[in-house]
């Protein structure tokens, strides 16, 4: 038997040692690239003329390295002999600090647009966030979805598709809406009604999503254009909000399916731990036996939820094609779905955390095409990797442990 | 003033089942009904049908003297009529009063949930029944008995007045099961009706006011539980006589077979569950482990029969010693082991019982042969097994998960008694059984000890480990109190010695103390 109080102890004991070692990685990994008169440039002014135009940061690489390495390897002293209340917000901000030693390096000699980037960021997660939320409908119901790429792309066909021919992308908002919606019906159906294995037919929902959206794409979107080429979202910048520097174009100058996102997020928090429907969808994933003898459907609770979640993912198929590239590609969604599951499960199943790992996951993705751009001296296949990798060790060992619904993928039977 | 609740021939099938077969059965408002039968007498199809689970084929339900049409929970809720599943129904990670409220939610400002209108109800409630329940508290950290009351309060909170308890006591310790009888007292004190079902007679007598027997998906009689003993009421159950004592010639001990000394165990929560014991169990005798649940007797059984390491300290079997030996070599050297969870250390629910018969012996021959087991010989053994010892089912190949209960332990205990041991180990060998089984399964360990071998048994029944032990070991937190002979006991004191209070004076004292 192992005792808790020792295993945390060693916990601590872990994260400290880590932390020291992410102070020697800055210094060996990223000062041997730099000589002592290097200077590294952050900008923080989008090209758009500001109102309050920021000046640049310039500094000495080497003496920016140094310190952060100084400040990294106090942090774990620190936790060594101390130990930090709120270790996990301390980790966070140790992983920052290493993110910056990164970019300090990788902007030697060059400047690097910080403002720039975590714009990109935003844009990046939003489809991720909108998956890990349509994850999180429906499992909070206790229905694993492991189809939401499926209705992504489904979202992303019928928005490309009707969104051109109707010449309006309000029409293909809806057909989006409608599609994922649709693929929603069908994982609930099987599910609930038949009680197929869920990640059986998860599976089948995104093979025959693939499968369809593919075929339909090549025969005739990408033969006709006139089939394939819908009106985007304008961006709407906030007045006054857009104009606040570094925060106004991070957050205030985007698409409507942007802010939509934003503020489903708020909602379906709100909705899921202040309101009855919540509490019971909660129920109903914990301990839907609970729930059945005090008068609560199920199935129908289940139903509603994964049909909605369908829908949210359609949304997410919707913001690729409507918010981004205006046409529709064969798989065009590239995993997004499956990386909103993690985002979900990393954001233990509450749709503030997914945002959180979504923004993670986007900046890694802004990151690794910065980094393309500016063509730093490492093999592209790795800077693709880094920052997953970054995150796996950060999650994976450290974070505390998430919690999945009592009664997540496991079908209910009356009676 | 008609009862308030009133079921007529009220029949039910399942598929080659007659569950409930004509069922005729009547509640007066402030009293206590005991339901009573054995398990799978359809006392819970019963009250399933009342509640909405199931729909009868037959029968009609008044409540207060309307017919009633119980389709689904919603109805029966409707009519007041509440119900405390055997297991649980609570969600753990939510609070007492987000469990209480589910279903029923307080709202406010159109649409967000008012937590603390329900937490406020639910503080009303628990004072005025007297539960002592905090609404604030996570159902999950909460022990099983106030787990209970969470349940009751749940149908409070929907203004039931006629309450179902299912096998409420099953669960319980007796400092829990006493504090849920004040709480039924004070329930129908204040005008509730309340239906219990058991299968304890002890208990039947104690808190019901009427009692109805089912036997086989029938009424088979009623009963003023204060008029009879619980002998009759138990051939009333059983359909025959049924002795409750355990018939037993005085023991015979022999020669030391498990010596146990200073031994100290670490429990689950990182504190010392076994501090320090010592004793021995000789061949021909049954030693019985008195104690109130969780002061440390599965740690302890877990060490004799090598589930759990110690942390030091010798345990000697025969000429072994085996502090931290593998389970297996414990086995091989002589060992039976009744399992305490018989769910997930004692069968493999999905196997069938003949295998189940041989998880012990699998690997050895007649059963194996070099890497292949010998189905023959297992179907063979497990023929024979079923039938001396009384195991009910369909047939060997049925899985042991859709075993009732007491036919799951008889399945255990075939396959440990059947085989030549020196030492008995039995945790909570009757826990959930019904008379009939709990007969058996005593009568079956009796004559292992007349075999010659050393029995030890643990029970949190006190009057199981009184009629069944010839000495009596008494556990409290950890330590031995005293050893008693179980001919010049007296339950009294043995009361005492649980609460880790040594005679009477000491008692007194303490509360004294404490005041």
């Amino acid at each position: 038997m192992t005792d808790k109080l020792e295993k945390e102890g060693r916990r601590a004991r872990n994260i400290g040692i880590i932390f020291l070692l992410f102070a020697v990685a800055i210094l060996v990994l990223f000062l041997p690239g730099t000589d002592g008169g290097g200077l590294t440039t952050f900008t923080f002014n989008t090209s758009k003329g500001e109102v309050l135009p920021l000046p640049d940061l310039v500094f000495a690489t080497r003496l920016g390295l140094y310190l952060l390495a100084l400040v990294t390897a106090f942090l774990g002293a620190w936790q060594l002999a101390r130990g930090f209340e709120q270790l996990n917000a301390v980790l966070g901000g140790v992983a920052l600090l290493f993110i910056l030693g990164f970019l300090s390096w990788a902007a030697r000699d060059k400047s690097m647009n910080l403002t720039g980037m975590l714009q990109s960021t935003l844009l990046r997660s939003i489809p991720i966030t909108l998956a890990a939320l349509s994850g999180v409908m429906c499992e909070r119901s206790g229905i694993v979805n492991i189809g939401i790429e499926g209705m992504m792309l489904m979202g992303a066909f019928f928005a490309a598709l009707v969104g051109s021919v109707a010449d309006s992308y309000w029409w293909g908002l809806a057909a989006a809406l409608l599609g994922g919606g649709l693929a929603g019906a069908l994982l609930a159906v099987l599910s609930i009604r038949y009680k197929v294995d869920q990640i059986i037919a998860g599976t089948a929902i995104t093979i025959l999503s693939t499968g369809l959206t593919s075929y339909f794409s090549s025969r005739y979107l990408q033969a006709n254009s006139a089939l394939n080429s819908p009106p985007t979202f304008r961006p709407i910048a906030l007045p006054i909000l857009s104009k606040i520097p570094i925060i106004g174009p991070i957050f205030f100058n985007h698409t409507l399916l942007v802010y939509l996102t934003l503020l489903l997020v708020a909602l379906i928090y709100v909705m899921l731990f202040y309101t009855r429907w919540g509490l019971r969808t909660r129920a109903v994933g914990e301990h839907p036996r609970a729930a059945d003898t005090l008068g609560i459907d199920v199935f129908k609770i289940r139903y509603i939820n994964v049909i909605l979640g369908g829908m949210i993912a359609g949304l997410g198929g919707a913001y690729l094609v409507l918010s981004s590239v205006a046409r529709f590609d064969e798989m065009m969604t590239g995993g997004k779905g499956y990386i909103g599951l993690a985002a979900m499960i990393f954001g233990n199943w509450n749709p503030i955390g997914a945002l959180g790992s979504s923004l993670i996951f986007g900046f890694a993705d802004s990151l690794q095409v910065k980094l393309a751009i500016m063509s730093v001296p490492i093999p592209s296949q790795f800077l693709l990797m880094a920052p997953y990798l970054v995150t796996m060790i950060v999650l994976a060992g450290v974070v505390g442990k998430s919690r999945a619904p009592a009664a997540d993928g496991v079908p209910y039977e009356k009676g | 003033m008609p009862p308030v609740l009133e079921l007529k021939g009220i029949t039910k099938r399942f598929p080659g089942v007659l569950a409930n077969d004509h069922i005729d059965l009547k509640l007066h408002e402030g009293e206590v009904l005991a339901l009573l039968g054995e398990n799978g007498a359809g006392k819970s199809t019963l009250m399933n049908v009342l509640y909405g689970l199931y729909t009868p084929e037959e029968g009609e339900i008044f409540v207060r003297g309307q017919l009633a049409a119980i389709q689904e929970p919603n109805d029966a809720i409707d009519l007041g009529i509440g119900m405390v599943h055997q297991h649980f129904m609570l969600v753990p990670v939510f609070t007492v009063a987000e469990n209480v409220m589910l279903g029923m939610e307080s709202i406010k400002n159109g649409i967000l949930l008012d937590r603390q209108d329900a937490a406020e109800r639910v503080r009303d409630i628990s004072q005025k029944y007297g539960l002592d329940v905090d609404p604030n508290d996570m159902v999950g950290d909460l022990p099983v008995g106030l787990q209970q009351r969470v349940e009751i309060i749940k149908l409070l909170y929907r203004n039931a007045d006629i309450l179902i308890l299912d096998e409420p006591t099953a669960v319980l310790t007796p400092q829990e099961v006493k504090g849920l009888f004040e709480v039924i007292r004070s329930l129908v004190a204040q005008g509730k009706s309340v239906i219990f079902i058991s299968h304890k007679l002890k208990e039947i007598r104690e808190i019901a006011d009427h009692v109805a027997v089912l036997r086989r998906g029938k009424m088979v009689g009623a009963a003023d539980p204060k008029q009879c003993t619980e002998r009759d009421l138990a051939s009333l159950m059983v359909g025959r006589d049924v002795i409750l004592e355990v018939p037993k010639k005085p023991a015979n001990p022999e020669a030391v077979v498990l010596a146990v000394e200073d031994l100290r165990v670490m429990g689950d929560r990182g504190k010392l569950a076994v501090e320090g014991i010592s004793f021995e169990v000789r061949a021909g005798e049954i030693v019985g482990v008195a104690g109130v649940q969780g002061n440390g007797q599965t740690e302890l059984v877990e060490v004799l029969t090598g589930l759990r390491e110690a942390l030091s300290g010798s345990v000697r079997l025969l000429d072994h010693e085996i502090l931290n030996a593998a389970p297996r070599v414990i086995t091989e050297i002589g060992t039976a082991h009744v399992p305490e969870d018989r769910h997930r250390d004692g069968l493999v629910l999905g196997y069938s019982v003949a295998d189940n018969l041989v998880l012990n012996t699998y690997y050895l021959p007649p059963v194996a042969r070099g890497l292949v087991m010998q189905e023959t010989v297992i179907n063979q053994r497990a023929d024979e097994l079923v039938a001396e010892y009384d195991v009910r089912t369909p047939s060997i190949m049925t899985p042991a998960g859709n075993l009732s209960g007491g036919n799951q332990q008889k399945v255990i205990v075939a396959r440990e008694l059947s085989r030549d041991v020196a030492l008995v180990i039995a945790s909570q060998p009757t826990r959930g059984l019904d008379v009939g089984s709990i007969e058996y399964i005593h009568s079956q360990l009796v004559r292992k000890r007349d075999e010659g071998a050393a029995v030890f048994v643990v029970s949190s029944e006190l009057d199981e480990v009184l009629s069944l032990a010839d000495r009596i070991v008494v556990l409290f937190d950890g330590q031995i109190m005293d050893v008693v002979s179980a001919e010049t006991a007296v339950k009294e004191e043995i009361g005492l010695l649980m609460a880790g209070v040594h005679s009477q004076a000491e008692l007194e004292a303490k509360r004294e103390a404490a005041a």
